[in-house]
């Protein structure tokens, strides 16, 4: 089992990042969970999101508290929250930002496996929002192998529509273009 | 059945009033339920199926609504949470007197106050004597099939009783998780249609839930607990029913490795997932450590509690409300109060957790496993609190 923690603001999607997260995993076979850290909702506060996929049925329903991978949504909370927290030993985390890896580590005194990419340039072009959700998505696609980049296809249409060839489009940049240092 | 599709389990409780032929929904929306609201109105808006959303300015009015529809012979469905179903309690026991197989579900959160919008079961144990068929679903996969089942059984003519099932508010009702769905087809071959034994109806005028004297309310309370009571049986024979059809069992009281267990934990609703594992770690570790899971609270299964708990020596019971001033927690209460006479019955631990959202991990339940252990009395605890 793999469990993923978002760190986002309120209004960023997050939930709609782990809602599309395991609506695909699910569409592979897997077993999936998808749920927002639980209470009202507050556009621009720091707020967190959880997946757990696995090949098994998932009994926990308890929080995530040693995530396996950290996505970082928005660049502002590196510093403003502990996006690190309880992340296990050989776990990986995902940045959205612009800047070089070395920036992130030294800031976050963080050593481990780390994968960034610039996904509000990507999102503002592609999309014409700076809103990184289903661009993150890709870059946790090429970092962690846990999907099947064609099995987030369905949901994306789904919940998109007409814009949906557009999320795609960016998630698959993010997907390309995302840098993962060991 | 179809394959597994996923989907959060508030709208998959909304999907399942969907196939279930129903007449008359009167939902008022209230966090963690809204979802419920939202959804079922858009499937009766966008005509998937006929029927009637009442659009009511309180829970007080769509229970009453929902009693008027239920009289008049349609099949009607409410669902609600914590301070909505504290508003149609004054309705409830006029409701099961009335015998109206109103179908109800409860998106359990914390009742105020404080205000705390988060999971546990303050909101449905005040309603514990209203005369209702009480029940709670452990996963997704439970609100769907519990859902349906709720009419059949409310609805038989051996039963005539409203039901609540209560799903955990976020923890089940807020959750995307991988579901199955019965087809329109297979639902409508386990759900027959209401045949209501009285109806309300302008040109054959009849009154229902008529003034008591005191020479008849004594023998109207009887009736009712007694039909609650006897409902055991017809709800075993339904969800015998349904697994014959779907393949999944339901029991009043579901056990998961009790063989040989001397100790076992007790849940109710959704936290029982999260104490199997629990369990799967403590017999791993060659601890004798078992789950019994109480589906059904009302009528209260005793005879198959007695059954599960057999050889058991301790009973860690997880109470997630607490009777202020007296002898705990409600499930613990009402365990030990049933179980008094009993030569054999184990020590009972009274565990009170999980209280307005706080977080119920495995290795509390672990925890909770060890501390019981070295308790010497029956009294209760209020797990984890800080003093």
């Amino acid at each position: 089992m793999i469990e993923v923690r978002w760190h986002g603001r309120g209004g960023q999607g997050a939930v709609t990042s782990v809602e599309l997260l395991a609506l695909a995993a699910i569409e592979e076979g897997k077993y999936a969970q998808g749920f927002p850290a639980f209470g009202p909702e507050r556009r621009g506060a720091p707020v967190m999101a959880y997946n757990r996929i696995s090949e098994k049925p998932i009994k926990i329903r308890s929080g995530i508290y040693h995530p396996d991978v950290v996505v970082v949504l928005d660049p502002s909370l590196i510093g403003l929250v502990n996006v690190t927290d309880g992340l296990k030993p050989g776990g990986l985390l995902v940045i959205n930002t612009a800047k070089p890896a070395k920036d992130l580590r030294d800031k976050l005194k963080y050593t481990g496996n780390l994968a960034t990419v610039d996904a509000t340039h990507i999102a503002r072009e592609e999309l014409g929002v700076p809103i990184a959700n289903t661009t993150m998505i890709g870059a946790v696609l090429k970092a962690t192998k846990v999907l099947k980049f064609e099995s987030l296809d369905a949901p994306i249409e789904e919940r998109f529509g007409r814009i949906a060839a557009r999320n795609k489009k960016a998630l698959k940049r993010a997907y390309d273009n995302v840098k993962i240092a060991k | 059945m179809g394959k597994r599709i996923g989907m959060e389990v508030g709208i998959a409780a909304a999907e399942a009033v969907g196939l279930c032929n129903i007449d008359v929904a009167a939902v008022y929306p209230i966090t963690p339920q809204s979802h419920i609201a939202e959804h079922l109105s858009d499937i009766v808006h966008d005509g998937r199926i006929d029927a009637e959303f009442i659009t009511v300015e309180s829970e007080h009015s769509s229970i009453s609504a929902c009693a008027g529809a239920s009289a008049t012979g349609a099949r009607v469905y409410t669902a609600t949470s914590s301070q909505g179903l504290m508003y149609m309690h004054e309705i409830l026991p006029i409701v099961s007197a009335m015998r109206l197989p109103v179908v109800m579900g409860n998106a359990n959160r914390a009742v105020s106050g404080p205000l705390n919008i988060w999971n546990d079961h303050t909101d449905i144990m005040p309603q514990r004597d209203s005369g209702w068929i009480v029940m709670h679903a452990e996963n997704g996969q439970e609100v769907i099939d519990m859902t349906i089942q709720s009419f059949k059984i409310a609805e038989h003519a051996d039963v005539m009783l409203p039901t609540v099932l209560n799903m955990d508010g976020f923890q089940l009702t807020h959750m995307i998780e991988p579901l199955e769905f019965p087809t329109q087809a297979e639902v409508n071959k386990f759900l027959p249609d209401r045949v209501p034994y009285a109806t309300l109806h302008p040109d054959k005028p009849m009154s229902m839930g008529c003034f008591n004297m005191p020479e008849i309310f004594t023998e109207t309370l009887k009736a009712k607990d007694t039909a609650l009571i006897n409902s055991k049986k017809t709800i075993v024979k339904i969800w015998n029913e349904w697994e014959k059809q779907f393949g999944r069992a339901y029991k009043p009281v579901e056990t998961y490795k009790t063989k040989g267990a001397d100790t076992m934990i007790l849940t109710m609703g959704s936290m029982g997932e999260t104490a199997s594992v629990a369990v799967d770690e403590l017999r791993k570790a060659g601890k004798p450590i078992g789950l019994v899971k109480l589906r059904l609270w009302r009528p209260f299964p005793l005879e198959e509690l007695r059954m599960a708990i057999k050889g058991c020596k301790t009973l860690i019971v997880m109470d997630r409300a607490v009777s202020f001033g007296g002898a705990g927690g409600p499930v613990a209460t009402e365990i030990k109060s049933l179980l008094f006479h009993d030569k054999d019955r184990p020590r009972i631990v009274d565990f009170i957790m999980g209280l307005g959202g706080r977080d119920v991990t495995v290795e509390n339940f672990i925890d909770m496993v060890a501390r019981a252990g070295k308790k010497k009395d029956e009294s209760y605890e209020y797990y984890g609190v800080r003093e």
